[in-house]
């Protein structure tokens, strides 16, 4: 077996790991599992879809399965998809509206409940606008042509001459109109919504779009400043206890010992150990936390060794996995040969970058609501994978998936950190202890320490330049931070990337453009140490060593928009420019930025940022402006400040008051271009903007104080000379 | 060691019997309904749970029920005049001021307490006030852009 493998799978880090309880089974729910076999299961199966339940399987690729109409004409739009924020229930409404010809207010999205609408897939990976626009938009379309078919029977008239729109085919001769409510009391229609979706029905041309390409806020903007709409860690159910659980003191942790006397006695208390689980269930959070706090008193713990953050970089280098099995060997991509490119070489350069773990932090902590019934599994939660949850609820319950339901209302906020259901699998086992439902929301403190963390990377890189300043070779290897935007986008002859797996001390998984930061920082650090080596300007050596005309063309654009030629040539005293670019799933980005940066003082400021984006045609350009903005500062957070700290198996800066995210004060004048592009198709917008935020920064402070910043987040540290 | 609190919430006289220990945010939502009102860290970090007390904005993680005894609350639920949005309810509606929407409640009460003492307040007024909210989805220029329109009656900035 080679001890590497050539090619990069896209997406290392979907977070796959067992449940992280898998619990007995109590003997009733053994008797339903495996005692009473067939027979209960076939029942089962036919009550739920009687019930409208298991559609995932039943109804899979009919209209049915995708949408609703009813007799008032209102539309019900169906999909697996979860909303955190990120635009997705106003998108997906408006691509069903554009279709169906109708105002976006008839339509109403049912988003991510396991028992109704259809498998769309995780809500991550940018994936929504490539996969599941396109997905809702044929549904939406082939709607619309039952809705042309009915009409032109009805009224015994050609297709073409009937138009659709405000949600209706309408005979422009004599102005009468058949809609969507008359449609709805067909039996065509009914009997059309059960069969397989109908292929090739033409989805609307960029051109034509009407509601596709306009501004639109979030549709239930009103329930959100009223306080009225239910978060996950909102939803509250008869007869309700609220949960929590007891955590190692560190990493690795074993738990030896615990009592439990004091906290059974404590009045209204469920408590509960099974394995390593130990947690309790109280009529208020209050009760729950100190009946956990009276067991962690009484708990014995073995501890483990644990490296600390201090020798991180090390410690990946160290434990670089250099050939193994199939999952773990080393990943690369050639092309020429990497040798004869530095030999053609007139000058050549070697660099280290670091990126620490950060962890998501999302405004809302993890959280979830558990309901048994009748041995039935119904769990709110806040995932950006339900499919995912309901198989490690199943999984760490014996169940079969479709005694599972997982239902996500839309969420405090993700960033690529809530994959998973260890949450909801607590609340289950509390819930199942104490046969009422159970609330349990993680705290802060816990959401820092036992979430999972954006992966932390080491980078070498070495270059070759030819005498024109042209690139020769590239060899670039990245310890750990995964594969995600690894290639680079530039012309070069010679080029050798590799990734490289460690032991990660922490648990990681998924971030907002995950690795893609990581790569994209140790390259566009490393094209301005070219820069600066080849004696050109950054922008100017970009565009000599790149051919590819999309990054180009917004390398060009925040370029223009920032005036970077005529500010490089007056430079003022403590300020410093920089900008980078790059390209992830499809889309494009570039930045440039201006800072203050002071060694003496070891100050450092952002002042102005500028940035040009382009993910094909824009869907919907107000909530596309929101994500930059939101990509570019929370970017700032990972750039300037965030960095956890560890040290053993604890964190030293596992809360808000140690570990400081971007504020109000924080934010810089921005200026963003976006570029549309029409006749492209439309790719995810949520991710990629964040990428080039850290390392033009980090090019910035260069310019500024001519110390060169190879690490995560950036900071001036006050000379000590 | 369950005591009697009596308070008027969102112009209601209501009472809650419970431990007086309790931060004022956890009655408020598990003894009162009011889910509203947010956890974000129960540190005083984030102010996502920010309730008016007698008209000043408080971190209720931080606040314990007894401290809210006789006094006026108010929390997100109680801000609009029935059907009629608060200024910056609607401001913030019109701004799109909200990606995941869980720190809006908080950043409204936060403001609505600012224009309360100060209705016509300078970028840098608004600025000082709102730092102490954190928004992770990091939405800070439209929440400012709609705190700029509320306060200047409804106008965009
Ligand atoms: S929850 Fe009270 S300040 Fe964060
Ligand atoms: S909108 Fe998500 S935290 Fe502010």
């Amino acid at each position: 077996m080679p001890d590497e493998m050539e090619g990069f799978e896209p997406e290392r880090y979907e977070l796959r790991e067992p449940p992280v309880h898998e619990f007995a089974l109590s003997r009733r729910e053994f008797v339903e599992v495996a005692g009473a076999g067939l027979l209960i299961s076939v029942s089962g199966v036919t009550a739920w879809a009687q019930r409208g339940r298991g559609r995932e399987t039943s109804t899979s690729g009919t209209l049915e399965s995708r949408l609703h109409i009813a007799e008032d004409g209102m539309v019900t739009l169906l999909t697996g998809k979860v909303e955190v924020g990120q635009g997705s229930r106003t998108e997906l409404a408006m691509a069903a509206a554009e279709e169906m010809r109708l105002p976006l207010e008839r339509v109403r999205v049912v988003m991510a409940d396991t028992d109704l609408t259809p498998n769309d897939g995780a809500s991550s990976g940018s994936r929504t606008t490539p996969s599941t626009v396109p997905a809702v938009r044929s549904a939406a379309a082939a709607a619309r042509e039952l809705l042309l078919e009915a009409a032109s029977r009805q009224w015994q008239m050609e297709r073409g001459r009937i138009e659709v729109r405000d949600g209706a085919a309408i005979d422009p001769g004599s102005n009468r109109r058949f809609g969507y409510p008359e449609l709805a009391r067909s039996a065509e229609l009914a009997a059309a919504f059960k069969q397989a979706l109908p292929a090739g029905a033409a989805v609307t041309p960029v051109k034509e779009w009407r509601v596709l390409g306009t501004p639109h806020y979030r549709l239930d903007g009103r329930d959100i400043v009223t306080g009225a709409h239910r978060f996950p860690s909102d939803i509250q159910r008869n007869e309700m206890l609220y949960g929590s659980v007891l955590r190692p003191p560190s990493y690795g942790a074993t738990l030896v010992a615990a009592d439990l006397s004091a906290a059974k006695k404590m009045p209204g208390v469920t408590a509960v150990r099974e394995g390593s689980f130990v947690g309790c269930a109280a009529p208020t959070s209050f009760a729950a936390r100190k009946a956990v706090a009276a067991i962690a008193a009484t708990a014995q713990w073995e501890t483990r060794e644990h490296p600390s953050s201090e020798r991180l970089f090390t410690y990946l280098k160290e434990r670089a996995v250099k050939e193994g099995g199939d999952t773990r060997r080393p990943r690369v991509q050639r092309k020429g040969s990497v040798e004869e490119g530095l030999a053609q070489s007139t000058r050549r350069l070697r660099a280290v970058y670091q990126v620490p773990y950060i962890q998501h932090a999302p405004m809302e902590p993890r959280g979830a609501v558990a309901e048994w019934e009748g041995g039935r599994l119904t769990v709110w939660t806040g995932t950006q994978n339900p499919l995912n949850a309901r198989g490690q609820l199943a999984q760490a319950f014996h169940l079969a998936p479709e005694k599972v339901r997982v239902i996500v209302p839309d969420t405090g906020g993700a960033f690529g950190g809530k994959h998973t259901g260890e949450c909801a699998i607590e609340a289950a086992r509390l819930a199942r202890e104490a046969g009422r439902p159970v609330s349990l929301r993680w705290t802060r403190a816990e959401e820092f320490m036992w979430a999972y963390f954006r992966p932390a990377g080491l980078f070498e890189v070495e270059a070759g330049l030819d005498a024109e300043g042209l690139i020769t070779a590239w060899d670039f290897t990245n310890y750990n931070a995964g594969t995600a935007g690894m290639e680079t986008p530039y012309r070069i002859p010679h080029t050798r990337t590799r990734f490289l797996y460690s032991d990660s001390p922490l648990r990681e998984g998924s971030y907002r453009g995950i690795a893609a930061t990581a790569n994209h920082f140790a390259r566009e650090c490393c094209m301005d140490e070219l820069a600066g080596a080849a004696g050109k300007d950054p922008l100017e050596f970009r565009l000599a060593n790149l051919d590819n005309a999309r990054l180009k063309d917004v390398l060009l654009e925040a370029a223009k928009r920032f005036r970077w030629q005529e500010r490089r040539k007056q430079r003022r005293p403590g300020m410093g420019l920089g900008l980078a670019c790059g390209t992830e799933k499809g889309s494009y980005v570039a930045a440039c930025v201006e800072v203050e940066a002071n060694r003496g003082k070891g100050y450092l400021r952002v002042r102005e940022i500028s940035m040009a984006f382009e993910c094909g045609a824009i869907l919907n350009p107000a909530n596309l402006r929101a994500q930059v903005e939101g990509a570019i500062i929370q970017g700032l957070g990972g750039a300037l400040t965030e960095e956890i700290e560890f040290e053993n198996g604890k964190l030293n800066n596992g809360s808000f008051a140690k570990y400081p995210v971007p504020r109000f004060r924080d934010v810089p004048p921005m200026e963003i271009a976006l570029v549309n592009r029409p006749d492209l198709p439309p790719v995810g917008a949520g991710e990629t903007p964040i990428v080039v935020v850290a390392p033009a920064i980090a090019n910035a402070v260069f310019d500024a104080t001519g110390v060169r910043a190879r690490s995560m987040p950036v900071r001036v540290k006050a000379s000590t000379s | 060691m369950s005591t009697t609190f009596r308070f008027t919430i969102n112009g209601k006289a209501r009472s809650v019997q419970t431990d007086a220990e309790r931060p004022l945010l956890e009655v408020l939502r598990e003894d009162l309904g009011l889910t509203g009102v947010k956890y974000g860290c129960g540190e005083g970090q984030c102010r996502a749970c920010t309730v008016l007390l007698d008209g000043k904005p408080v971190t209720s993680c931080l606040t314990p029920v007894s401290a809210a005894a006789g006094k006026k609350v108010v929390t997100i639920e109680g801000l609009a005049a029935g059907d009629r949005l608060h200024a910056l309810q609607q401001a913030f509606v019109d701004e799109g001021a909200m990606q995941c929407g869980y720190c809006v409640p908080g950043m409204i009460l936060t403001a609505a307490a600012l224009l309360e003492r100060n209705p016509r307040p300078t970028e840098t007024q608004i600025i000082d006030a709102m730092n102490g909210n954190l928004c992770r989805c990091c939405g800070y220029p439209r929440i400012l852009a709609a705190v700029r329109r509320a306060a200047q009656g409804g106008e965009n900035a």
